[in-house]
């Protein structure tokens, strides 16, 4: 049975400002949406409400997960890659058993090590290895996880051009069949991964855009550079 | 091998200075012996000397693994149980804002002559460091680490053990380096409240019999362990730290 979540509601931040309002977004088909929206708008604080991190406001509203817990079900991967530095590659993607005092299924953790084709250096620290590389055993860890909702936190911000690119399409093709919400400020990365599209910005949020597509986008295809251009003057003509 | 160059040059310079601070001044060997004088007491005396030595070292050695397991296991309590951490810190801190060594007498009164109220000295001097640095790692764990082991439902053994443990084995190790200059001075501190032997009261004997080149040879000895033992438990340290982050520290 497949993990979903939805969240409604507003979040006031310390100094009693409204951090977002009356805002909903439902989880739960297969595929990607992207929240898109600039720096500072709390899109961030929208996928940690989903993952049930704790947030620095006063949320007021509802959050609901399909399997009714309190925190639902989900592989979380953010913008720093959080590799133990005192654990080498295979150790750390098989964290999340281990943390959980549970049997690690080893075999299963050197398959998805080869299939972000790591294979030869699965035994090296993470301070070894480019940062590229190391967002890909980010990459391996969360698929290790085994979760059908997967949040993304701007994982690919910090990656050069050429890595980014290839990121985005080894992730599209390793999460497929999963429930899978991007935060980026990218409308180019938004343009290439998203199914749906919401920009979240100072008035709130709003679905621009729902096209499901079997393939990731090509970065430089015609049809990408098209949406792009359409998501970056959404994002510039929501400004008040 | 530059360094150990300038090491020893550096060594060279102040035996000089010292030379010529006795020469300038004309004072006489029983206020201000010669470096010379000095090695050669510490050559002719080499039995008396070491065998206080060995006295101190151990007081030193024996207080340094008490005072840092101690410490180390105090930080863990104090991570585990937050009431307890609120109700102890306080106490901990007001603790450091007593002499440690005006205590010195008490102790010497309460456990005797022996070692063991020297090693107590170094335990107490030490405790606090290696409690403070090692909880202050503890609790400041790279929030993102949990932000991760949460939604990987981690069990929280798990996450002190398997996170904060280890994350923070480099404060462990500063507190250690800081424990390993302070423990000498403590037994030191002991032997001259009341000891029948190591270096500290043969540095007073010898003080008190105008044996000044006696009391500058232990002065020695003491002062080269004191560096011997710093270099060994900072080489572990940087070992452990090394461990923790896949860095070496300096």
């Amino acid at each position: 049975m497949s993990e979903s979540v939805s969240l409604s509601g507003s979040l006031r931040v310390h100094d009693n400002t409204w951090l977002f309002r009356d805002i909903s977004l439902s989880l739960h088909d297969e595929g990607w949406t992207c929240l898109l929206g600039p720096s500072g708008v709390g899109k961030t604080t929208v996928l940690r409400l989903l993952a049930g991190l704790e947030t620095h406001g006063d949320f007021t509203g509802s959050i609901r997960t399909g399997s009714g817990s309190s925190m639902p079900e989900c592989a979380y991967m953010a913008q720093q890659d959080l590799l133990f530095p005192w654990l080498n590659v295979l150790e750390n993607v098989k964290l999340g058993a281990r943390l959980r005092g549970e049997p690690v299924n080893a075999d299963k953790a050197i398959e998805i090590i080869s299939m972000v084709g790591l294979s030869n250096h699965s035994h090296k620290r993470p301070r070894e290895l480019s940062g590229g590389m190391r967002q890909r055993v980010a990459l391996a860890r969360t698929l290790m996880e085994e979760r059908d909702l997967v949040l993304l936190d701007e994982p690919f911000s910090a990656l050069d051009a050429r890595t980014r690119a290839e990121m985005q399409e080894l992730a599209h093709e390793l999460l497929q069949h999963r429930t899978v919400l991007l935060v980026t400020h990218d409308p180019g990365e938004a343009a290439r991964l998203g199914d749906k599209i919401y920009i979240l910005n100072e008035q709130g949020l709003e679905q621009v855009e729902a096209k499901k597509q079997a393939q990731i986008a090509p970065a430089d295809g015609d049809e990408t550079m098209r949406r792009q251009s359409f998501l970056l003057r959404q994002l510039r003509e929501r400004v008040s | 091998m530059n360094r150990l160059f300038w090491i020893i040059l550096s060594a060279v310079f102040a035996i000089f200075l010292w030379q010529a601070l006795v020469l300038v001044t004309g004072a006489p060997s029983f206020i201000l012996p010669t470096p010379f004088k000095v090695l050669q007491t510490l050559v002719a005396s080499r039995e008396l000397i070491a065998w206080h030595a060995a006295i101190t070292i151990t007081e030193v050695l024996v207080g340094l693994v008490i005072g840092s397991v101690l410490g180390a296991l105090t930080a863990l309590q104090l991570m585990i149980f937050p009431w307890l951490r609120r109700l102890v810190m306080p106490i901990m801190v007001f603790s450091q804002a007593v002499p440690v060594f005006a205590l010195a007498p008490l102790l010497t009164l309460w456990f005797g002559y022996g070692i063991w109220s020297k090693v107590l000295m170094a335990v107490l001097i030490i405790y606090f460091p290696v409690a403070s640095n090692f909880l202050d790692g503890l609790r400041n764990t790279h929030p993102g680490y949990l932000d991760l082991a949460r939604t990987m439902r981690a069990n929280p053994w798990q996450v002190l053990f398997r996170i904060r443990l280890p994350a923070a084995l480099p404060n462990l190790g500063s507190g250690l380096k800081l424990a390993s200059v302070y423990a000498p001075i403590g037994a030191i501190i002991g032997e001259w409240v009341g000891a029948s032997n190591g270096l500290g009261y043969l540095m007073l004997l010898a003080n008190g019999r105008a044996k000044i080149d006696l009391m500058f040879a232990s002065l020695f000895v003491l002062a080269a362990f004191t560096v011997l033992l710093h270099l060994a438990v900072s080489w572990w340290a940087n070992r452990l730290s090394e461990r923790a982050t896949g860095y070496s520290a300096g």
